[in-house]
């Protein structure tokens, strides 16, 4: 085949690819348009604060950072996740998540696309971005640790589009995948997933002024936490593929996912134990951001509800998820809900805001999100669940052989049928 | 799991694309009104960057006839705002200087007169209000800043059973701020001076969340400051009028103290509790505070910032 032909398949498959994603039944094109009205709400949330700066969210000089980088740090733990599923497969040979992996990097891939998104609503000056790049910009490397989340996170969506579209296109050619063309770069993925969430966790440990963020136990717990939150995700978006698409998805695979949300959860159980521990038993003067947060301190206690709220979340799940109720999947989705919860609001509100109170003067302000960020957070969300729902669009047909080289040129019948 | 349907036949092949063309347009077109709809609150837009300023360098790379165009520039956009001329330079620091500052706890009343004659010299934002030093009050007998009142607003001070501890940025030897900054933004100059680059930061805020001592202070929109309290002495690295989204801080009034001035909190001081100058000359007063009052403490010593900003006490 020459280079021509080659490229102009390329080519073609993207342009299938494309279309397919404008394709649907009318349920698609509700849901699609449910979620471009929300990103466009989102958009013009956005547009006020690009006009008239950061104060339209919650934020201020004591709470520097609100739910754009509580959400950020979440779904960082949401995109490494993926490397839940290819362990098993890549390295135990699990059988039943094998045609599974790629919905959880397709899953990573959306979900790094929102981190990005979160960081860049984040930026006061957002047309400075550039200073940024690597190279023309003036990078700070490896000095600080946001350097370093650029650096990890921008190369975790490489790898991951590198590994989703090459085997993707091997599959739509109907030609087996070079190994050493992807192999290694699932193996690179594996320790780059758990690398973006240790990262995010150094950004706040790296802080010696914060003693809230600046102890040893944040790195593991954003990874058990990560690694419980995004299988549980994973779980719940497997069941709704093969409830609205013919994809075929067995239970066992459910399952095994079950186990390793049930393993993670209760390491991050653990670990919670350990910080409140050490937080409260010692009772130093530094347990003040830990008490704001638990009971509330000096009339301040906004936190409380929603991590009493986080906790019994938490318990409640882990306590589903060891008993062999939850083997059926109606208790193992709400034991995934109650985890996914849980664990969004002790990682945003639970773990960011609580850092900045009181401030390192001992002021006490609290931070809660204003319309206009709550509604730039909604549009993210929305345009992160788009990307995913138009990922899926596109690559169950081609797992399933309906688009693929061969009917290329024939009328195009998966555009009508397929939902 | 829901069945599958069968498979439709397709229409005649004309006729489909010919249809969906029609609809697609449609849907393209009230989408592209949708987005511009979403995207009007840009109409308010004035004044946010210029080509000038966006491709303008970082600091240090900015050669003398490059900078000297910079400050042309921040001339001609200061005038246009406020209807002043000013007068921008770049001081740069002088040779075998350090400078440190010592405050004098038993000296200081908490008349807050510091606070004020810095805003009116760095051209800090009155609404919202931007302010680089906070006082504490502090119970005799305590320095846990938990317990201190910020907000303190008596008839008169002092007040009996407290003393007042006036923060501001602690220009540390290691500072914490200037290690987290992505993009090199803000650094420490050979004077001892961590300065910010205001043209180069992107607001990412991370300098705010490292520091232990409150210091810096953000932008969170268009800064404002009456016409009539503009004060036209400026400095690049220093007092010239900042942007919204970027952040400030105290910086030792580079303007005044690189020209051998004393900083303006300094020269309002009531009670003489504030005292600057070279740590390297060992004649200047703060190196005679350094080296002969028994007491003085450098905020949170434990975190290793190491602060150029002494807290004595006379004994």
């Amino acid at each position: 085949m020459s280079l021509r032909t080659k490229i102009r398949n390329y080519f073609v498959f993207l342009w299938r690819c494309a279309r397919i994603a404008f394709a649907g039944d009318s349920r698609y094109y509700a849901w699609m348009g449910f979620l471009s009205i929300i990103i466009l709400l989102g958009i013009n949330a956005y547009a006020k604060q690009f006009v008239h700066g950061l104060i339209v969210t919650g934020m201020s000089d004591q709470v520097s950072w609100g739910v754009y980088i509580a959400n950020f740090t979440f779904m960082v733990g949401i995109a490494a996740a993926a490397a839940m599923l290819v362990i098993p497969v890549y390295i135990y040979n699990n059988k039943e998540l094998h045609d599974l992996v790629i919905f959880g990097e397709l899953l990573a891939v959306a979900a790094i696309l929102m981190c990005l998104a979160f960081v860049a609503v984040d930026l006061g000056r957002p047309d400075r971005f550039w200073h940024l790049i690597p190279g023309i910009g003036k990078f700070n490397f490896p000095g600080s640790m946001l350097s370093w989340d650029v650096i990890v996170l921008n190369g975790y969506l490489l790898l991951n589009v590198h590994i989703c579209g090459y085997l993707l296109y091997c599959r739509y050619l109907g030609k087996t995948p070079a190994k050493w063309f992807y192999i290694p770069f699932v193996f690179l993925a594996i320790a780059w997933a758990v690398s973006i969430h240790t990262v995010t966790a150094f950004l706040y440990v790296g802080l010696g002024g914060r003693p809230f963020w600046n102890s040893s136990i944040v790195g593991p717990r954003f990874l058990a936490s990560a690694f419980t939150a995004g299988p549980a995700l994973i779980i719940l978006a497997l069941q709704v593929i093969r409830r609205v698409t013919d994809y075929h998805i067995h239970d066992r695979a459910l399952l095994t996912l079950r186990s390793i949300v049930q393993v993670s959860m209760l390491i991050n159980v653990f670990l919670l134990v350990n910080e409140i521990f050490k937080e409260f038993y010692t009772r130093t003067s530094h347990v003040a951001s830990s008490r704001y947060l638990y009971f509330g301190l000096h009339g301040h206690h906004a936190l409380v509800p929603w991590i009493w709220v986080a906790i019994i979340f938490n318990l409640v799940s882990m306590t589903l998820l060891v008993l062999p109720l939850s083997k059926s999947l109606r208790y193992l989705n709400v034991a995934c809900v109650l985890a996914i919860t849980g664990i969004w609001i002790e990682k945003g509100m639970g773990l960011v805001v609580p850092g900045f109170i009181p401030t390192p003067l001992g002021e006490m302000v609290e931070y809660s999100p204003s319309l206009n960020e709550t509604l730039v957070c909604l549009g993210i969300w929305a345009f992160g669940i788009l990307c995913y729902t138009i990922f899926l669009r596109m690559s169950i047909p081609i797992l399933q052989g309906r688009l693929s080289r061969a009917n290329e040129g024939l009328p195009d019948v998966h555009l009508v049928n397929a939902r | 799991m829901s069945d599958q349907k069968p498979p439709s036949a397709p229409p005649p092949f004309g006729e489909v694309s010919r249809r969906s063309f029609l609809r697609n347009s449609a849907i393209l077109a009230s989408g592209a009104a949708a987005l511009a709809a979403s995207l009007a609150p840009l109409r308010e837009l004035s004044n946010y960057t210029s080509v000038e300023l966006f491709l303008q360098k970082h600091y240090k790379e900015l050669t003398p006839a490059e900078m000297q165009k910079v400050l042309d520039r921040i001339a001609r956009e200061v005038e246009q705002q406020y209807h002043i001329r000013p007068r921008v330079r770049d001081y740069k620091p002088m040779d075998g200087v350090e400078f440190v500052y010592c405050l004098n706890l038993t000296r200081c009343i908490g008349c807050r007169k510091c606070v004020h004659a810095c805003v009116a010299e760095n051209n800090q934002s009155r609404n919202p209000e931007i302010q680089y030093i906070r006082v504490l009050k502090m119970p005799h007998g305590s320095l846990d800043m938990e317990r201190a009142d910020h907000n303190y607003a008596p008839a008169s001070v002092p007040e009996k059973g407290f003393f007042y501890m006036p923060v501001q940025c602690q220009q540390c030897k290691n500072p914490p701020c200037v290690k987290v900054c992505p993009v090199k933004a803000t650094w420490q100059e050979p004077d001892g001076i961590t300065v910010i680059d205001y043209d180069w930061c992107i607001g990412c805020r991370y300098c705010e969340a490292a520091c232990p001592y409150f210091a810096r202070r953000f932008n969170w929109t268009k800064p404002s400051i009456p016409k009539e309290r503009l004060n036209p002495e400026m400095s690049y690295l220093g007092n010239r009028p900042r942007r919204q989204g970027v952040m400030e801080k105290c910086h030792f009034c580079i303007q005044r103290t690189r020209q051998g001035k004393y900083p303006a909190c300094l020269e309002v001081c009531p009670a003489g509790a504030r005292k600057f100058g070279n740590a390297l000359d060992p004649e200047s007063e703060v190196a005679y505070i350094l080296k002969n009052k028994r007491v003085f403490i450098q905020l949170k010593e434990e975190l290793g910032t190491s602060p150029r900003f002494f807290y004595y006490f006379d004994v």
